[in-house]
């Protein structure tokens, strides 16, 4: 194959076949910059207004050898000119960069489905890192997907042969090729992209250069190298107009509390300890010193809850990020804040369990963990986000459940909604809803554990109130003077009392999240980060005539006081979760109701075809 | 009565008294146990320091001494075992403000919450931590503890102890703390003074107070207090002044080789070393390896020290958070509009409404 200049391009006409969503992945070494690749592809779908998903998935080693099946980074993109709510089951298309990322992504790839190959990267050592055999460019076992052989270390060599860059830099630019290519592919304009190009090396004119160059030559060799039959469009979908930003989860909930800082204001103290998948969040709050945020890194998991609460004592927003094995050790102190009726946020980013178990990837098998893993009664708010950008939200709902109620809240993420992104409609700060908090400084009538008596809550009080020093502790405390008291009747009527207050929450829980009619032969009840691939499977299975619907709960405890009515008005109930049946358990118990869970527990999302096929079964039992 | 609010800033308040610093609970510790002659001390010299009740918190975590803060008249939290330097690192980075005390034993501070400990005095956060040592676990009726005697016959050890103890003193020198000290229950006007430094220092002050524990561990310290023997069993440690004890202060520590310390008889004549062969102790050297000499002499090769370890000046970890914060404020300063900023930070694109884009 020839290069081509990019100056002189030779159009030839194709057909351009109009296709309603696409699922594409980018996976190559490490340092082949995917995740860069992927990134930008998807500013172009959402500039083209696709809706779209995202989902990189990361190495789990810190550095692993290039050429490695350990160091394969990938970066999946769905978009639509449809409503899209996950990153997509099955990539329509793979871009492989290296032998190791062909034969860790090739099974995904439907039957049928477009694979990009960088044959240039198919070395005998390569391959050997890889684990093949034989060469898969040449012994036929990728015929059955439309395969494109592709030399891109070559082209990219010609391309940018005069601009005298090393070997090294110029194979550098090989994921703008591909990134050119794939433009031509899905007919995305170049200019923006060539803009972007420029700003992100505005330092190095001359590494811009270079990429533009790489950029369309990729480009070029679309439209010029007679290979293709012909490219895709897909038509804009009906996104809302706005100012949109991609965002993870993590970011979203970092970006969240301190919203949420503000409109309460209070100061927002984090105290937390680095742990996979949870990390993030205290990295991020730490760059946003400037904005009053306080980072304190402790010592272990039980020093981040402990400081947090400590600031919550002094009158701060105290917050504590981590994932199950941190907050397994969180548990006492837990105790303690809902025992002080202190606000305080527990964020549990969930990964696979138990112990170690799976640090790199996603499960929900901590819900049974944040409603009961405490000593005693010990009933606390839990809160589950159900996309990555909802984390935003969430953030803000549990600080200010906390603040209004005097209680901990447990936050729910997990890997998957951590590090996937979506883009997010921008809301304007000036548009979210302050809420008030009040401290005590009135010294007339104070009684410690006095309550409002419509939440229960009792006085926050900032050490330094004159008049109002009292002293609280974890041992049970009289009902009004919050002085020691082992006195049997007052123990039974705190126990009562705190859970009446967590049971309260239910007023500010907002309208159950239902998908369809609120009757029929099966509904869904999910939680979390299974939202995209349950709403979508519903919908998909209503279109088919199915009688299902689905409810999608965002409070765990206490439950929604409409989710009983609900589940009366069909059959089945299906509670499909990335665990080994936990919401389950708990609808069986408090609704006495047949439900049967969909336990996936692969430490990957479901599918929207498992869902799918799991719905229709479960139609076909009920009837 | 001016004079400082925990952090070295001049405040007048109205004159405290004793009273003042009495809560309303009634003290449930056994009577004759050495925690309420530590509570006695410390309500005294309170009003002392003329910070105001409210600025003042007294935090916890389990065990006998972990009721203190119930019985200050101050703000008070009783928190869950070990993990009081932790809860109160976060309440101090929050206000820095406040002054906060930190109440703990040997079983809290070094068993379950040696770790919390060692990093709150390694980073010097702004906490006086007491601890009340007894040698044995008292709340949960006469376990031995980290710090009892190698061979202790208790309820959990009926053949004898087998895990050395640690020297709290020991410990707290191996984390480079800044301000450490110790004193025993009964030496009222002793315990004061220590008490007055440890309140005034910047940064972490650790003081050790030596208290009996009358019905589990009864005269564990009489070796050392008894009117008798005190004199030559304890070293009373004065900034600047030669490191005599006994009677008539006829006895010193002087250094042997490789930094091994001697007891010798001090004056002129025969077998006898002068006074200018005795080590001066200073509190304020640097490196911490002087103290943690000092922290290893011990009952009953050598007298045991009394006094301020070590009290050497460094920046307060509070204060350096809040100048950090501060720096990256005056390099981003406020602006109305910062909340939309965040929000838009990173890579934004604009949907125009159809028709327009």
């Amino acid at each position: 194959m020839e290069a081509q200049q990019p100056e002189t391009p030779r159009p030839i006409p194709r057909p351009i076949e109009e296709v309603e969503s696409v699922v594409i992945r980018f996976c190559g070494d490490s340092g082949d910059g995917m995740q860069l690749t992927g990134t930008e592809f998807t500013k172009a779908a959402a500039l083209a207004r696709n809706d779209l998903s995202t989902m990189p998935d990361f190495p789990a080693e810190i550095r692993a050898p290039a050429g490695t099946l350990a160091g394969v980074s990938g970066f999946q993109l769905h978009f639509s000119s449809q409503e899209v709510f996950t990153p997509g089951d099955q990539p329509d298309v793979l871009v492989a960069m290296n032998p190791a990322a062909l034969r860790t992504n090739l099974m995904d790839l439907r039957q049928g489905g477009i694979l990009f190959i960088n044959t240039g990267a198919f070395s005998a050592k390569n391959l050997e890192m890889a684990g093949y055999k034989t060469n898969p460019v040449e012994d036929g076992s990728l015929d059955k997907y439309r395969t494109y052989k592709i030399d891109i270390n070559k082209l990219v060599h010609l391309a940018l042969a005069d601009t005298g860059m090393s070997t090294k830099d110029i194979g550098r630019c090989k994921n703008y090729w591909a990134l050119g290519l794939m433009f031509w592919m899905y007919n995305r304009p170049v200019e923006k992209e060539e803009e972007s190009i420029r700003e992100k090396f505005a330092k190095r004119p001359d590494l811009a250069a270079a990429n533009i160059k790489a950029f369309r030559s990729g480009f070029n060799y679309g439209e010029t190298a007679e290979i293709f039959n012909g490219s895709f469009a897909v038509r804009a979908a009906a996104v809302e107009p706005g100012l949109y930003r991609n965002i993870t989860g993590n970011s979203a909930t970092a970006i969240g509390l301190v919203v949420a800082s503000r409109l309460a204001e209070v100061p927002l103290f984090l105290g937390g300890y680095p742990i996979t998948p949870a990390s993030d969040i205290l990295h991020e709050l730490s760059t946003y010193r400037h904005l009053g945020v306080t980072t304190f890194q402790a010592e272990d998991e039980i020093a981040g809850i402990g400081s947090a609460l400590g600031a919550a004592y002094g009158g701060a927003i105290g917050v504590t990020s981590s994932s199950g094995p941190g907050i397994a050790l969180k548990g006492e102190a837990m105790g303690l804040a809902l025992a002080m009726e202190l606000p305080l946020i527990i964020i549990n980013v969930q990964r696979g369990g138990p112990s170690t178990g799976l640090p790199t990837k996603t499960e929900q098998s901590d819900l049974l963990q944040a409603l009961y893993g405490r000593n005693g009664e010990a009933p606390i708010p839990v809160l589950a986000a159900m996309t990555p950008a909802d984390c935003f939200y969430a953030a803000i709902e549990a600080v200010k459940v906390a603040i209004k109620y005097m209680t901990p809240v447990l936050l729910l993420t997990d890997g998957y909604l951590a590090n996937s992104a979506e883009p997010w409609l921008l809301p304007r700060f000036d548009s979210l809803p302050k809420f008030k908090t009040h401290f005590r400084t009135d010294p007339e009538g104070y009684q410690v554990y006095g309550r409002d008596p419509a939440t229960l809550a009792r006085a926050w009080v900032k050490p330094g109130t004159p008049g109002l020093e009292h002293r609280i502790g974890g041992i049970e405390k009289h009902e009004l003077t919050g002085n020691i008291s082992y006195d049997p009747a007052n123990h039974h009527k705190m126990t009562k009392t705190r859970a009446a207050k967590v049971a309260g929450v239910a007023q500010d829980a907002g309208e159950l999240l239902i998908t369809g009619e609120t009757q029929g032969d099966l509904l869904v009840v999910g939680w979390g980060s299974t939202y995209g691939a349950i709403t979508q499977a519903t919908m998909a299975m209503q279109g088919q005539g199915r009688k299902v619907s689905s409810v999608h709960l965002r409070w765990l405890n206490p439950l929604h006081p409409k989710l009983g009515e609900l589940i009366k008005g069909f059959k089945g109930v299906l509670v499909p979760g990335m665990y080994n049946g936990q919401l389950v358990r708990v609808l069986r118990a408090e609704y006495l109701v047949d439900a049967e869970g969909l336990n996936k527990i692969e430490g990957k999302p479901f599918k929207v075809s498992e869902l799918c096929a799991a719905i229709d079964a479960s139609i076909k039992r009920v009837n | 009565m001016a004079m400082n609010d925990g952090n070295g800033l001049p405040v007048v308040t109205p004159a405290l008294t004793r009273n003042d610093f009495v809560s309303d609970h009634d003290v449930r510790w056994c009577p004759g146990c050495g925690d309420s002659a530590i509570l006695a001390q410390v309500q005294k010299v309170m009003p002392e320091l003329g910070v105001p009740r409210e600025k003042i918190v007294f935090l916890s975590g389990i065990g006998c001494s972990s009721r203190f803060p119930y019985y200050m008249n101050t703000y008070g939290f009783h928190g869950i075992h070990g993990r009081a330097p932790a809860i109160a690192t976060g309440l101090k980075v929050a206000r820095p403000d406040l002054m906060v005390w930190v109440v703990t034993g040997d079983g809290d501070g070094l068993s379950i919450g040696g770790n919390h400990l060692i990093h709150a005095l390694r980073r010097n956060i702004g906490l006086k931590i007491m601890m009340f040592n007894n040698r044995i676990y008292g709340l949960t009726k006469g376990q031995y503890s980290p710090t009892s005697e190698l061979g202790k016959k208790t309820k959990s050890t009926p053949l004898g102890s087998l895990d050395r103890p640690f020297s709290p003193i020991s410990v707290a020198l191996g984390a480079e703390a800044t301000f450490v000290a110790r004193s025993v229950d009964t030496s009222v006007t002793h315990l004061q003074q220590l008490v007055r430094r440890a309140a005034e220092h910047q940064g972490t002050a650790f003081l050790e107070i030596y208290q009996n524990c009358n019905v589990f561990n009864d005269e564990a310290f009489v070796h050392l207090t008894e009117k008798t023997v005190k004199a030559d069993r304890q070293l009373m440690l004065e900034h600047g002044k030669p490191l005599l004890f006994g009677a008539n202060n006829s006895k010193g520590i002087r250094m042997g080789a490789n930094f091994t310390p001697q007891v010798v008889e001090v004056g002129d004549g025969p077998g006898k070393v002068p006074l200018s062969e005795i080590t001066v102790h200073d509190e304020t050297v640097e490196n911490p390896a002087y103290a943690f000499m000092l922290s290893r002499l011990d009952y009953p090769d050598f007298p045991v020290p009394m006094g301020v370890y070590r009290s050497v000046k460094r920046p307060a970890y509070e204060a350096l958070i809040s100048e950090q914060g501060a720096a990256a404020q005056a390099k981003r300063p406020p602006q109305a509009d910062e909340m939309d900023k965040l929000l838009r930070s990173g890579d934004t694109w604009t949907i125009a409404k159809p028709g327009q884009g």
